[in-house]
């Protein structure tokens, strides 16, 4: 007869890592998953997951935890106590901190802080340059050493073309991918939402869809004869979607993630004014959505990750055209995402895949899978129980979701991270 | 009729409400003429003109209409620097909403800054007076009030020249003419054109030459000479005085008896000639006189005529759709 600590009985797993997807039980010991399958023994405690999904814990590879600098937005407690909320054991923060994660001292205070909250893994992303600026290149191989796991100027791009090269050149030295905010600054200044009809009857500035478009057709350009590892973020358009196909078509290691607003939702969400739909880049068409939705149906697009975007509403109330970028995402991850399975466009394991095994392969970390001997980084949803998204309910600081009032399908009822049940019955357990 | 709280702009509006502030309006053009040009209509009321932008014709005409109907009317230019202009903008708000005004009159360079404040203003009725690049109902209000004196607006083409795609009046013109009934001719370089302008239903036209046959209204839009190094947006001032200037020529091949509009102020020898400003055919200070009395009727209808016109919730935003379903029920 086998003891463990902690059983999960009955639930549906389903690890994509592993092609599992079967009702059976998991059980954890030491931290770790020690067996799935029928549990004949006696466990410590016992979560009953009939009817409920039993998955790896999501990634989220692209985040802003706002720490350090501008912790009122949110901090690595906020952020992690938000991720455990939405189903999210590790997740992966993007540099635009103040200081910038553009040398280890940062990156090895964001680990250590992470460490000490210790909800949620948090990897973070090193800057491309120093300062943001799109001048000198950070030292990428230290920070390596430090714990970040790609590179990134989110928020801004990497504008020049010289240094993408370089950037792209020296990164895939060391094996590393290059995470680009594909946006030509020129085509998008002063633009608020997407450039269309919206925009047009708002009397807003837009931002052209070409502004996204023409930065991924040069770096595919740029990365193609030197083999280097690009990774687009939060892809919006499909003029990006099937660039991105068309360089995988040719083998090229180029990769891209789609935030879930991107394929939810189009650029109707800001009619109103509602500058908690602001985002870059913006929400575009329908034919743009649906061009996302089909990237991810083809495997053009690996992964979701929320840019999860959290800002004091100071920055929101003060009109659309004012109004800062970006919108929370990860409580709403899950739900969000689930929908593209109920419409037939994936399958659970597969879009399950995208938020576990395939950041996890794409970022080299040893998490997003159900594989005995792993750490148990779990999740557990009821992929039909429905609640309602209330901003002042959220647990991230950032209280900037366009989902406010709207009926989600589809809840995390347990998050565990190595064996640790860190969110249950909607608390977070620190 | 539905009951008027804000005005936000034409997209909120419907024929029924437009129609009763044209023939509110019509009324007051007498009051202006009089040797005594008071009413008693709003004494008691507090009007606040807020304006953000800098405006002589509007801010007097708002200024005018609210002291002629007894209102006590305030004036205040706020300054506002590039980026913390949304901050001004809801703090100086409140603050002046908790000093009780009946009507806040409101210019701002933000789009949707009314909409914006209304959430958090309480019960003060919120006049727009131009936001950013979206709406100007006043101007628009006071445009058809003009023609209507000329003749009447149905069944017109009204031909808009010049920088469409910064022109809030030029919105507001392509809202109104699908509920009251007229056509909007937009021409201008693709410069100056916003992204799918077609869809408000309007013909679009680059050379100017082109739109004027058929056109009952040329109405010229101020070029504002900063775009020219801002953006590109066209080469030289030279080159667009050629090109979408209205001059006699131009306004020789037009229709008889086709008039000629301008929002003001005008910027003479760059999108209008001299003469033709100066012209019997220019209805450009028709315009302003009519100005003051539309603004009368919308202060009346906002915070005189509440007996009438009872006090209700938030006003529905439209989109385009809904507003054409309404228009085309009416």
């Amino acid at each position: 007869m086998s003891t463990a600590r902690l059983l999960i009985r009955g639930g549906r797993v389903i690890d994509p890592a592993n092609q599992v997807d079967e009702i059976c039980d998991l059980w954890i010991e030491n931290g770790c998953i020690a067996g799935t399958g029928k549990f004949d023994g006696v466990a410590e405690s016992a979560i009953d997951a009939d009817g409920s999904i039993v998955c790896p814990g999501l990634i989220d590879m692209h985040v802003h935890l706002r720490e350090p600098g501008q912790e009122w937005k949110e901090d690595i407690e906020s952020g992690s106590r938000a991720a455990v909320a939405g189903g999210v054991t590790s997740m992966c923060c993007m540099p635009n901190t103040g200081p910038h994660i553009d040398h280890a001292g940062v990156a090895l205070q964001i680990i250590e802080r992470a460490r000490q909250v210790g909800l949620c893994h948090v990897h973070p992303i090193g800057a491309v340059t120093k300062n943001l600026d799109g001048r000198e290149l950070t030292e990428m191989r230290e920070l390596t050493r430090a714990g970040c796991v790609a590179f990134s100027d989110d928020g801004m791009p990497i504008w020049h073309a010289g240094v993408m090269r370089k950037a792209l050149e020296y990164a895939s030295s060391f094996g590393f991918m290059v995470i680009q905010h594909a946006e030509e600054l020129e085509l998008t200044k002063g633009g608020a939402i997407n450039e269309g009809w919206v925009s047009t009857q708002l009397g807003v500035t837009g931002m052209p869809v070409e502004g996204e478009d023409s930065m991924i057709a040069r770096d595919i350009m740029l990365a193609r004869r030197i083999d280097a590892r690009y990774h687009v973020a939060h892809i919006s358009s499909k003029g990006a979607v099937e660039l991105v196909r068309a360089a995988r078509a040719e083998g090229l290691k180029v990769t891209a993630e789609a935030a879930p607003h991107h394929f939810a939702m189009t650029e109707e969400e800001v009619l109103g004014f509602n500058a908690d739909a602001k985002m870059s880049p913006p929400l575009r068409t329908e034919t743009d959505r649906l061009a996302v939705i089909e990237g991810l149906r083809d495997g053009t697009i690996d992964v979701i990750a929320t840019d999860h975007a959290p800002h004091h509403e100071d920055d929101k109330r003060c009109g659309l055209s004012c109004a800062a970028f970006g919108i929370v995402g990860l409580e709403t991850m899950l739900p969000v995402s689930l929908q593209l399975v109920r419409d037939g466009v994936l399958s659970l394991s597969d879009m399950l895949a995208k938020m576990t095994s395939n950041p996890a392969s794409l970022l080299g970390l040893d998490s997003g899978t159900l594989s005995i001997g792993s750490a148990a980084d779990i999740t557990i949803f009821d992929p039909e129980a429905t609640w309602t998204v209330d901003r002042d309910k959220l647990v991230s600081k950032g209280k900037n979701t366009p989902w406010h009032g709207k009926e989600m399908t589809g809840q995390v009822t347990h998050t565990l991270k190595a064996g640790h049940l860190v969110y249950a019955a909607g608390e977070v357990r620190a | 009729m539905r009951p008027l709280q804000h005005l936000f702009g034409i997209a909120d509006m419907d024929r029924e409400q437009i129609e009763y502030l044209l023939n509110l309006g019509e009324s007051f053009i007498d009051i202006n003429r009089r040797p005594l040009k008071k009413a008693p209509t709003l004494r008691g009321k507090t009007i606040i003109n807020l304006f953000f932008e800098n405006s002589t014709r509007t801010r007097t005409s708002f200024e005018l209409a609210g002291k002629r109907l007894s209102a006590d009317v305030i004036n205040i230019s706020a300054s506002t620097s590039a980026t913390k202009k949304g901050e001004s903008l809801l703090d100086t708000g409140q603050t002046l909403a908790a000093m009780q005004p009946h009507v806040l009159v409101i210019r701002h360079s933000v789009s949707g800054a009314c909409e914006f404040l209304a959430d958090y203003l309480g019960h003060t009725s919120i006049v727009n007076a131009g936001d950013g690049a979206h709406e100007h109902p006043t101007q628009i209000l006071t445009d058809l009030l003009t023609l209507r004196c000329a003749g009447g607006y149905i069944g017109k083409t009204v031909t808009i020249v010049g920088d469409i795609a910064h022109s809030r009046v030029a919105r507001s013109h392509l809202l109104a003419a699908r509920l009251m009934g007229y056509q909007v001719r937009l021409v201008a370089p693709k410069t100056l054109m916003p992204a799918e302008v077609e869809r408000f239903g309007c013909e679009v036209f680059h050379e100017f030459d082109d739109a004027i046959p058929g056109s009952d209204i040329l109405y010229m839009l101020r070029m504002q000479t900063e775009r020219l190094t801002d953006n590109c947006s066209f080469p030289s001032v030279r080159e667009y005085h050629e090109a979408y200037g209205l001059n006699r020529k131009r306004l020789q091949a037009a229709a008889e008896g086709c008039l000629v509009m301008h929002p003001g102020p005008m910027n003479r020898g760059v999108e209008i000639a001299t003469d033709v400003a100066d012209s019997a055919r220019a209805l450009i200070l028709n315009q302003v006189e009519h100005g003051v009395a539309i603004r009368m009727a919308v202060l009346t209808a906002l915070c005189g005529g509440q007996q009438h016109l009872g006090r209700p919730g938030p006003s529905k935003k439209m989109t385009m759709e809904a507003m054409h379903v309404q228009g085309s029920l009416l």
